[in-house]
């Protein structure tokens, strides 16, 4: 067993490289190679999370060096899970991009998606706050180059906003990795959440500098208000399957706030006490609304959706901030919901996106080919996205607003969370009548106008979309359909995660003693 | 020492940061080297700053010596921030050379909004 725990880092490590320099002249050769990698990603993680669903907390050791002192990698019930839903993404995104043919239009496309995998990967399983900071680069430098993926004038001016805005994130990871050690002498994170507890309040000045600027450099990678601005613009401009990718890449960020800011600086902390709470609170609030109106707004498709996964990231925080266990059970619900309906939703519009002459602008133009099906798969993820029955959306706010009951915070998040839904469902309602209901409408226009040179109105050839195309997104919003059908099991799980979480004595015990946790 | 290394840092961080504001690629690139340098300077003195002292423990005496680990930690975000500002100068050389300025802003005019279309009217912009 205990070796599985460092494969999902080591698979695509060797994997990429190896589509790098041996396969990049063959996309057949590099595809293969590629979806070989991300089938056994599935299955290694799978086994993973059948293991820590035992509720024991594996650590592993690089090198067999004793736990403060080396490098360990730690396996429990969150990080299983994360580890999972990112290969079953994975899996999705890259039989898309095979399928509509994304990977051909750029070089290395595979070698990026596995780095970025392996960058993904790693920050979930890493147990030391040092080695989740080089996982951020990995996973980053992956992302740099698949947001470029098939170039463009717009995409590669998006994407040097994209590389400084995380550039400066990285930078002050660094100063507060810098503080962190400074304060503590350790960066190792159940080492941390020790020494951290041990911290006497009159001495909290600079634990408290580091804990805001880890949670600031957080809340970049989750697109956070007050640095959320960076998601919309990159998101828009990336490959739509790319987009689909980044959408665990938001969730990195929340897991390393759930992680180190519950582990290590949770509410019990004597040095630290609410401060956390305090500010992610408001900006979770801010974040949504930023989100619901920008959905509103939106002119064009991608941005329309990208602002759906700005307020989606904003309901997730509320709960994540109050830090109790049964809203950090709703929040990692509604994670994993999260992730696959803005996988779902951009994965169709770029079906949609592609067959249009207009790209992704929100204006009526002739109906595209299969016009009722990729509207059905646009629905569908917009009735997840927004959270409404039956999709797995519903019961994942509803799980979220019923943790949210303390009557300080109730009425803040109950109307931000009921408002942004509603601007959401017309935001989603108005796009999609636009696009899927206007168009037809034109065409019924048709004899009336009698005039058939005029080129709007002319259903455009494209090809129809084959199986193949449509499948990844058909299956990502059956995914979202079983969230919801076997949402008991699944909040079991996710209740038992936050209950290991807040379990800080059992995680800093069985990565610390020798010989627990093997 | 301590106000040299510090003020460093600081007048480091000052320059990184007033030029990362910079609205043209060439200026934020400096300013994101220098704030790499400074937080490479910071990360060094986390181990408390000493001189002439050995970053290993001595057996045969009682020796004091310097904390390595900052050091390797240094290496670390040395090499990274190195390779990382070569991929951003790659990045800012593709942008310069596909949009002919070098301005990190963008217009907020996507190429989809080229064809003329009667029902612009419809449209909102949503990026400045």
């Amino acid at each position: 067993m205990s070796h599985w725990i460092i494969a999902p880092v080591i698979l695509p490590a060797l994997i990429a490289p190896i589509i790098a320099f041996v396969m990049r002249h063959d996309i057949t050769l590099a595809r293969i190679a590629s979806v070989t990698g991300t089938l056994a990603l599935v299955a290694i993680t799978v086994g993973l999370t059948v293991a820590a669903d035992s509720g024991e907390t594996f650590a592993y050791r690089l090198g067999n060096w004793p736990a403060p002192f080396g490098i360990v990698l730690v396996l429990d019930r969150l990080s299983a899970a994360m580890v999972l839903l990112t290969s079953v993404l994975a899996l999705l995104v890259l039989w898309h991009a095979i399928a509509t043919g994304w990977d051909s239009r750029g070089r290395h496309f595979h070698a990026l998606f596995q780095f970025q995998l392996m960058g993904i990967c790693g920050a979930f399983l890493t147990g030391d706050v040092f080695n989740l900071f080089v996982f951020f680069e990995v996973l980053l430098i992956a992302s740099y180059g698949l947001m470029i993926h098939a170039g463009g004038r717009e995409r590669l001016q998006a994407g040097l906003q994209y590389v400084v805005m995380n550039l400066a994130g990285s930078t002050l990871f660094l100063f507060a990795l810098g503080v962190i050690y400074a304060t503590t002498g350790t960066l190792n994170i159940a080492d941390l959440a020790a020494k951290v507890q041990a911290i006497p309040p009159e001495d909290s000045a600079m634990i408290r500098v580091a804990a805001m600027l880890l949670l600031v450099v957080f809340m970049i990678k989750g697109a956070l208000f007050p640095v959320q601005f960076w998601l919309p613009a990159t998101y828009a401009n990336a490959p739509a399957p790319v987009a689909a990718l980044f959408a665990i890449m938001t969730k990195v960020g929340v897991y390393a706030i759930i992680r180190v800011h519950t582990i290590v600086f949770g509410p019990g902390t004597p040095s630290i006490e609410i401060l956390v709470q305090e500010w992610l609170f408001p900006a979770a609030i801010v974040t949504l609304a930023i989100g619901a109106f920008g959905v509103l707004g939106a002119g064009r498709l991608m941005p329309l959706l990208s602002f759906s996964v700005v307020g989606s990231m904003g309901t997730m925080m509320l709960a994540v901030a109050v830090f109790t266990p049964e809203a950090t059970t709703a929040a990692l619900y509604y994670l994993v919901h999260s992730t696959f309906a803005a996988a779902a939703l951009f994965l169709a519009a770029d079906l949609v996106k592609s067959r249009r002459p207009g790209g992704g602008l929100l204006v009526a133009e002739a109906p595209i080919i299969q016009n009722g099906l990729f509207a059905a798969l646009f629905f569908g993820g917009a009735i997840a996205m927004a959270g409404m029955p039956p999709l797995s959306g519903f019961l994942g706010k509803l799980l979220v607003m019923d943790s949210l009951r303390m009557p300080a915070i109730l009425p803040w998040a109950w109307s931000a969370i009921l408002m942004g839904s509603l601007l959401t469902i017309i935001g989603f309602a108005r796009a999609g009548s636009i696009i899927f209901w206007k168009s037809t409408a034109l065409l019924e226009d048709l004899p009336e106008n009698a005039d058939q040179t005029d080129s709007a109105v002319v259903i455009v050839a494209t090809k129809p979309a084959t199986a193949m195309e449509v499948a990844p997104a058909l299956l990502t919003l059956v995914i979202l359909g079983m969230l919801a059908v076997f949402a008991g099991p699944i909040t079991t799980y996710m209740e038992g995660a936050a209950a290991q979480l807040f379990d800080a004595s059992g995680y800093v015990s069985s990565v610390l003693e020798p010989g627990q946790g093997r | 020492m301590e106000l040299i290394v510090a003020s460093g840092i600081g007048f480091l961080t000052a320059g990184g940061v007033y030029l990362m504001l910079r609205l043209r690629a060439f200026p934020v690139i400096l300013g994101l080297a220098m704030l790499s340098y400074a937080v490479n300077v910071f990360l060094f003195s986390s181990g408390r700053l000493a001189v002439n002292m050995p970053p290993v423990l001595n057996p045969y005496g009682d020796a004091t010596y310097t904390d390595p680990l900052p050091q390797a930690l240094v290496l670390t975000a040395i090499v990274i921030s190195f390779g990382m500002t070569a991929v951003l100068v790659m990045f800012a050389l593709g942008a310069f050379l596909e949009a002919g300025d070098d301005q990190i802003n963008m217009d907020g005019q996507g190429e989809e909004l080229d064809d003329p279309d009667e029902e612009k009217d419809d449209l909102t912009e949503t990026r400045a």
